[in-house]
């Protein structure tokens, strides 16, 4: 009987021929936890009478939630991370380098076939690298951290084949906010999504990080996508040569196969406080916005600043409205720095912050006040979910994001990218 | 295990940023501190209206959103006893289990606050005293119950070192 990717993967690293709805106790390749999660693990870690890694050069801990430290008791949850790492020799990527997952996926340690867990939702980010990464609490990661393994039941797969091209001015992220707006918000619970087809295959790499991404917001375990050509591009910039993709067997068996034409896809905003509360960008434009962000694990690549800058260029932030912007990485701060991409912004009005998670989860950098509207490029509009429960949060691509803060109001971005 | 209490009801797709807030998780581990926020963005009364020993009943996907195991910390260190829900998202659901906090899939439609529960695991049902009904629970998958039996995924790797599912269950 053929395979899905995750039921390949996964019969791999268990030695074991395995299906959906199969239990495993799996090999990971790479551990991954971040500021929010790595201290409760650590603690766990020594619960467990964990005295060492299975292996130190596998673990990487990532400071980026609320980086740099915005009080004394984060700070020192950061030094228990610091000396953590000291003590056992696992990678540890301090303040400024970037959101975990941007980390991960520059690091040219997940390659097609990968088995990744980290302690964020998500890391399922890294599916576009044909790899299993799936997010895990602080008590899974420390007993991966020292058996090197997890338990895992096989996931069934739906199947997402997205036909057509997107037309202009219309991204990777309103596809995928009109992929959960039309399976709901746990419309793949404990499923794998793989995404294929023209559209998908059209994307940029950065674009189809976005789309896998936001696959934990319809509930699902894992967004997978076939390796190609650009994953090859991709991995060779990072000096990796010579992998093995990981493809799904004609003959697999699909728990629902979902057929979708995005020729005609319109921008996409996902209004409070669900981001399954999709709706074309007609239907709220004109709704006025006090602050837009662009940045976080979802949109905040180079090619995402790059379409901000191109609408920003010469243009400004509208009086009274303010615009932040969170570089997913130290990389992409470095490159958006040398072509003029950042001048462009920061010319235009924006407030540069740290490479991290920026104001995405309410820590610190641009909560929004009372009764506030914000659009952002983030993945999650929950109330609350930037420190404020009396503001409302709008989801929208990069160019949204910065076509509303020209106008002071919610816009269609179409109309400045003519 | 056999718990006695009340019910708190709450609706479906209740996040983990509803159950606690980033602002607040990412500052301590002190858990009885945080557990004073749990469900504050829903309700900033609810901490003071638990009694050790009642449920927060909702409906699907319980959980979902950020895999912060903070989450169902303070829902235990609340003094809640279990959660009992139509559905549960994945990460919330392991993280549940690995911590000891008792999460029970069943149909909650009959339930509203304030009901008097009595969640028997051992018999796989619930008694709703106030209704006089009773409600099949969906039982634990067998990974699950060893580890809760062992007391928490920690303790369970403390015992032995390893996964260790025994024959046939992996």
């Amino acid at each position: 009987m053929g395979k899905t990717i995750i039921e390949k993967i996964l019969s791999g690293k268990s030695g074991r021929d395995v299906y959906a709805g199969d239990i495993v106790v799996a090999d990971v390749d790479l551990i991954m936890g971040q500021d929010g999660t790595s201290p409760l693990a650590i603690k766990a870690f020594e619960a467990m009478g964990g005295e060492r890694l299975f292996d130190p050069n596998a673990v990487y801990l990532v400071i980026d939630h609320s980086a740099p430290s915005p009080t004394e008791s984060i700070s020192n949850l950061h030094q228990l991370m610091r000396s953590f790492a000291r003590k056992t020799g696992c990678h540890l990527h301090d303040i400024g380098s970037g959101v975990c997952h941007q980390v991960m996926i520059e690091s040219g340690r997940v390659v097609p076939g990968t088995v990744v867990i980290g302690a964020d939702s998500h890391t399922c980010t890294y599916g576009a690298l044909n790899a299993f990464a799936t997010g895990v609490g602080s008590t899974d990661l420390a007993a991966a951290l020292i058996t090197g393994k997890m338990w895992f039941k096989v996931p069934p797969t739906i199947k997402f084949v997205c036909h057509g091209r997107l037309p202009a001015g219309v991204f990777a992220k309103d596809l995928i906010l009109h992929l959960i707006g039309q399976v709901t918000a746990d419309g793949a619970t404990y499923m794998a999504a793989e995404y294929v087809g023209e559209a998908i295959g059209a994307l940029s790499m950065e674009g189809r990080f976005t789309i896998a991404n936001m696959a934990v917001e319809m509930g699902a375990k894992a967004g997978l996508m076939e390796a190609d050509g650009k994953t090859f591009d991709w991995l060779a910039d990072l000096g990796v040569r010579g992998v093995e993709p990981v493809s799904a067997d004609p003959d697999a068996a699909y728990a629902k196969v979902l057929e979708f034409d995005v020729s005609d896809l319109e921008p996409q905003v996902a209004c409070p406080h669900r981001v399954d509360n999709t709706v074309n960008v007609g239907k709220v434009a004109g709704t006025p916005v006090d602050q837009g962000f662009i940045g976080t694990c979802t949109n905040g690549r180079l090619e995402d600043l790059r379409v901000a800058a191109q609408i920003l260029a010469g243009r400004k932030v509208k009086p009274g409205v303010r615009l932040i912007v969170a570089p997913a990485s130290c990389k992409v701060y470095l490159a958006a720095l040398r072509e003029g991409v950042l001048a462009a912004l920061v010319e235009a009005g924006a407030a540069v912050v740290t490479p991290g998670c920026g104001p995405c989860v309410g820590t610190h950098n641009g909560v929004p006040a009372d009764g506030e509207k914000v659009i952002s490029t983030a993945n999650r509009n929950f109330k609350g979910r930037m420190g404020n429960n009396k503001a409302e949060i709008y989801l929208a691509s990069p160019a949204t994001v910065a076509a509303s803060v020209v106008t002071g109001e919610i816009t269609d971005p179409r109309e400045f990218l003519k | 295990m056999k718990f006695e209490g009340r019910a708190h009801k709450f609706g479906d797709d209740i996040n983990t940023d509803y159950i606690i807030a980033g602002k607040y998780k990412f500052k301590t581990l002190d858990m009885r501190e945080l557990a004073q926020h749990v469900m504050e963005d829903l309700d900033p009364e609810f901490y003071r209206k638990i009694s050790p020993g009642d449920f927060i009943v909702a409906g699907r996907n319980f959980g979902c959103g950020s895999s912060r195991e903070q989450a169902p910390l303070v829902i235990k260190y609340a003094g809640i006893a279990a959660v009992l829900a139509k559905s549960f998202a994945r990460i919330f659901y392991r993280n549940a289990i690995n911590t000891g906090l008792p999460v029970i899939e069943c149909d909650t439609d009959g339930i509203e606050t304030g009901d008097e529960l009595i969640v028997d695991l051992a018999a796989g049902e619930i008694r709703n005293l106030t209704r006089d009904a009773i409600i099949r629970v969906k039982p634990l998958p067998g990974v699950m119950l060893k580890i809760l039996k062992d007391g928490g995924l920690a303790a369970h790797i403390k015992k032995y070192g390893r996964f260790n599912f025994g024959e046939g269950d992996d």
